[in-house]
């Protein structure tokens, strides 16, 4: 049975999960690789595009995103959502109009632009393999 | 006697003359301003005043504000609304209950979606949700009026939060502390604050609005013309776009006015004058390139401050009580280039420590910035001695069809 929100594999979960997604998925599936990891794209029917970056021990270290609107953050950040969650609610001292910029020791999430068009992503900088820099995840 | 007195008058001249031009220099520096054009239009039937203030909390930094009468449809049953937030970043009106602490008490009619259940909406922002149930009213701003159109009552007390908005992870903002504002008027280049995503059925619809029976709400398909729309396209000639006029900004200051300009090149007071035309993509970007990358990139006076890049790339450190904004040790000033098309445009911008900026006592904070990894957000600082101008897609206006930014 599926839901109406497809699944994607979560942040820190490993590449198997996105094999088994990938025939769940209704839209389309890319995958690339170099000599840090493999970079999985997914087109999803709601236009957004969602990329996932798996190291070379077959962990998703990073996710990124782009599209007329936020896609699902609680299946995409798996077992980190709480500790994303706990952090953007934290009460600011003052109302403000700001990109979502988390960043903890192990995590960072951030998320910008504008309605109807979302631009965002999370990795841990721990798993971050050697040679890859936060910069070039996008 | 003072030094100056002392002087003779040729010398007196030059040292005015060098006071003028650092005034000059300041004004370039601080408030970003660009050689085209920053008039502010006098009242007028398509001019409403705006003020960039405190806002109605008394601690709101770098949010324009103005009023907007809303009406029950064809009815004189109406009700201004002060302090809201001007947004050319979003579409559409969206008005705090006063369940959520607001100023809206007028009880305009629910809209309805299939088998009759009321629709909710949950509208997302970059960094926050806001719920609550979509209305039909009457908008009247300055001598302009939108019949009948779709906005949104933001209610913390309408239905339970779906799991579909509790899931885009951003806190919801329904209270007066919270959103800083008595509502938000979306004036941006879009017509409709979703758009053809949300008329679809099934796995394509991203989520924004619900037929809710009781406190249950389940996604629906929801038409072009039932979405919250905004309500300048719905204006009798003014419908093309928006111009947001304020005066250039040197230093921080406790308030400053300016002109919301309905129209572009339909009147005598709102003709493009020599400002650069930069159209927009489908997603509603131009392009802005620093350091020879370039960025998807837009104008939004929604966003309190300048948002780019991350700290390794423009080597401004976050501040120590906030990731949201940069905090340096002292005055910085960057250049990028806005492009799009054959128009090509150079801006400057300074950037200084935030929370001097928020201690300051002041809420016109001209060098507030902060990161915001993938995109150029040109927030509201970039607004001080500009006008911006922000045509709606597919309407048309003497400089081309929108939809696009100019300034």
């Amino acid at each position: 049975m599926l839901c109406s929100v497809f699944a994607f594999a979560a942040l820190g979960g490993d590449a198997s999960s996105v094999q088994a997604d990938a025939a769940h998925l209704q839209g389309s599936l890319q995958i690339t690789t170099n000599a840090s990891y493999a970079l999985h794209e997914i087109q999803a029917p709601t236009g957004t595009r969602v990329r996932e970056y798996v190291s070379a021990s077959g962990k998703v270290f990073a996710i990124t995103w782009q599209g007329p609107s936020i896609p699902d953050l609680k299946q995409l950040l798996g077992s980190y959502f709480p500790q994303f969650q706990q952090a953007v609610q934290a009460p600011k001292t003052r109302p403000s109009r700001t990109p979502v910029s988390v960043r903890q020791s192990n995590l960072v999430v951030q998320q910008g632009g504008h309605m109807r068009a979302f631009y965002g992503r999370a990795y841990l900088l721990d798993q971050l393999p050697s040679g890859v820099t936060e910069e070039s995840i996008q | 006697m003072t030094f100056d007195s002392m002087t003779s008058a040729p010398s007196r001249f030059a040292a005015i003359a060098a006071l003028l031009f650092a005034a000059l220099l300041l004004a370039r520096c601080g408030g970003g301003s660009s050689s085209h054009q920053n008039t502010i239009a006098a009242p007028a039937s398509n001019v409403q005043p705006i003020s960039v203030n405190s806002g109605p909390n008394g601690n709101y930094g770098n949010g324009i504000f103005t009023s907007v009468t809303v009406c029950v449809p064809a009815s004189s049953n109406c009700q201004t609304i002060s302090d809201v937030l001007v947004d050319i970043g979003s579409y559409g009106l969206r008005l705090l209950s006063s369940a959520g602490g607001g100023a809206l008490t007028l009880t305009l009619p629910q809209q309805t979606g299939s088998g009759g259940n009321p629709v909710g909406e949950c509208a997302p922002f970059v960094a926050a949700v806001m719920w609550g149930s979509v209305a039909t009213a009457d908008i009247q701003i300055a001598g302009e009026q939108a019949s009948s159109i779709p906005v949104q009552i933001i209610d913390p007390t309408f239905a339970a939060l779906p799991a579909t908005c509790q899931n885009f992870g951003v806190p919801e903002q329904d209270t007066l502390q919270t959103v800083g504002a008595n509502g938000i008027l979306g004036v941006g280049p879009f017509l409709q604050d979703c758009g053809p995503a949300c008329t679809a059925t099934g796995s394509g619809n991203p989520g924004l609005y619900y037929s809710c029976a009781g406190t249950s709400c389940q996604v629906a398909a929801q038409a072009l013309a039932q979405q919250v729309q905004n309500p300048v396209g719905s204006f009798g000639t003014d419908s093309n776009g928006v111009i947001v006029e304020l005066p250039a900004v040197s230093a921080p200051m406790v308030s400053i006015s300016g002109s919301l300009v309905f129209g572009i090149g339909t009147e005598s007071n709102n003709s493009l004058a020599g400002a650069s035309v930069f159209p927009l993509d489908g997603s509603g970007n131009f392009t802005t390139s620093y350091n020879g990358q370039s960025y998807p990139a837009f104008v939004d006076s929604g966003s309190n401050g300048l948002f780019f890049l991350d700290s390794a790339l423009t080597s401004l450190p976050l501040c120590p009580d906030t990731s949201s904004f940069y905090c340096p040790n002292s005055t910085v000033n960057l250049s990028a280039t806005d492009s799009s098309g054959a128009t090509s445009e150079q801006i400057s911008f300074t950037v200084n420590n935030a929370d001097t900026l928020f201690s300051s006592g002041d809420f016109v904070l001209p060098s507030l910035a902060g990161p915001n990894p993938g995109t150029f957000d040109w927030g509201l600082p970039f607004f001080f001695g500009r006008n911006v101008f922000a045509a709606i897609d597919a309407r048309s206006t003497p400089e081309g069809t929108g939809p696009y930014s100019a300034f």
